[in-house]
């Protein structure tokens, strides 16, 4: 998973938009509320360090936009996945 | 002699048309290009239209910045062949990484459909060579993603090289310095949120994009001229 969020700096007047409605339903102590983006997706690598450095590259590329976002990656393993379905099913 | 202006058409694009009748209707000679093309026909300058290129998914531009005719568009750039982007067309040369920066969301999370007052800041691009500073252009923007921002660097950069073209003279969107519009180093690439091909006439409330036109217009044929 991809989680493309707004650099620290970069103004996000979504964020800023939810918080200032939150007093108005009662939620009083919530600060800094930043929005961002999550994507998810199967990539075929060989190791972890393959997958890693391949999104690494994507995210650079195409999925975020540097100058303004910092995207934060989540790699899980689609064998422990299935073998973690598996160990349900025994 | 004409002037050719290619109008480059992406899947979304929705001012192509408003384009190529501004291009025409000042007497000079525009086409369509197809986003998918690998190359330019020979055309003197090339135009980025507003709309929402390959529906702005992920991010306006981020997509259309792959589209095949980009490559062209960028050599015929590196050239210093006239590229003007305008509104989407902005936000796809600063994904292209053909101009600094990037465009976010307006402040105030406000859609924007409006005519407003800019204020010539420079002289030394393709849009205003023809315009003098300070002079005021009443053009509209149509825009939810217009509010420019860069990191200090980049624009300290942009002051100091004189490449900061248009600037609002009532800031709408939040923009970092007023920023309407900004070129590269060479002065050849120009990105601009307002729209001055809706503002070539006078039913439509405004002619000051005329002027904006005829700059690129003189450009090219002098850089035809040189050549």
């Amino acid at each position: 998973m991809v989680e493309v969020s707004l650099r620290p700096g970069i103004a996000d007047p979504q964020g800023a938009t939810i918080e200032r409605a939150l007093p108005a339903l009662g939620f009083d102590s919530v600060h800094g509320v930043r929005t961002g983006k999550a994507i998810r997706f199967s990539i075929d690598a060989g190791d972890e360090i393959e997958a890693r450095t391949r999104v690494d590259e994507l995210c650079r590329r195409f999925l975020t936009n540097p100058v303004i976002e910092d995207a934060t990656v989540t790699l899980t393993s689609d064998s422990a996945i299935n073998g973690a379905a598996e160990g349900a099913m025994r | 002699m004409t002037t050719s202006v290619g109008v480059v058409l992406f899947p979304g694009s929705n001012c192509e048309h408003d384009v190529v009748e501004a291009v025409k209707g000042l007497g000079e000679d525009a086409q369509l290009i197809w986003h998918g093309d690998q190359t330019l026909p020979p055309v003197d300058a090339v135009v980025l239209p507003g709309g929402f290129a390959h529906g702005d998914y992920l991010r306006p531009g981020a997509i259309a910045r792959f589209s095949p005719i980009m490559e062209s568009v960028a050599r015929f750039a590196s050239d210093g062949g006239p590229v003007v982007g305008i509104c989407n067309g902005f936000q796809v040369l600063t994904e292209a990484h053909l101009l600094p920066g990037a465009l976010q969301k307006n402040r105030g999370l406000t859609f924007l459909c409006m005519p407003v007052d800019l204020e010539v800041a420079s002289t030394r691009s393709v849009l205003t060579s023809g315009v003098h500073v300070g002079d005021r252009l009443r053009i509209p923007i149509n825009h939810f993603e217009g509010n420019y921002t860069c990191d200090h660097e980049t624009l300290a950069e942009l002051k100091g090289e004189d490449r900061i073209v248009l600037r609002y003279v009532d800031n709408p969107n939040g923009s970092v310095d007023d920023i309407a519009g900004i070129c590269n180093p060479t002065g050849n690439v120009v990105g601009l949120m307002p729209h001055p091909e809706r503002a070539c006439d006078a039913l439509l409330g405004s002619e000051d994009g005329k002027s904006l036109w005829r700059s690129l217009f003189t450009w090219a044929l002098d850089r035809a001229a040189a050549r």
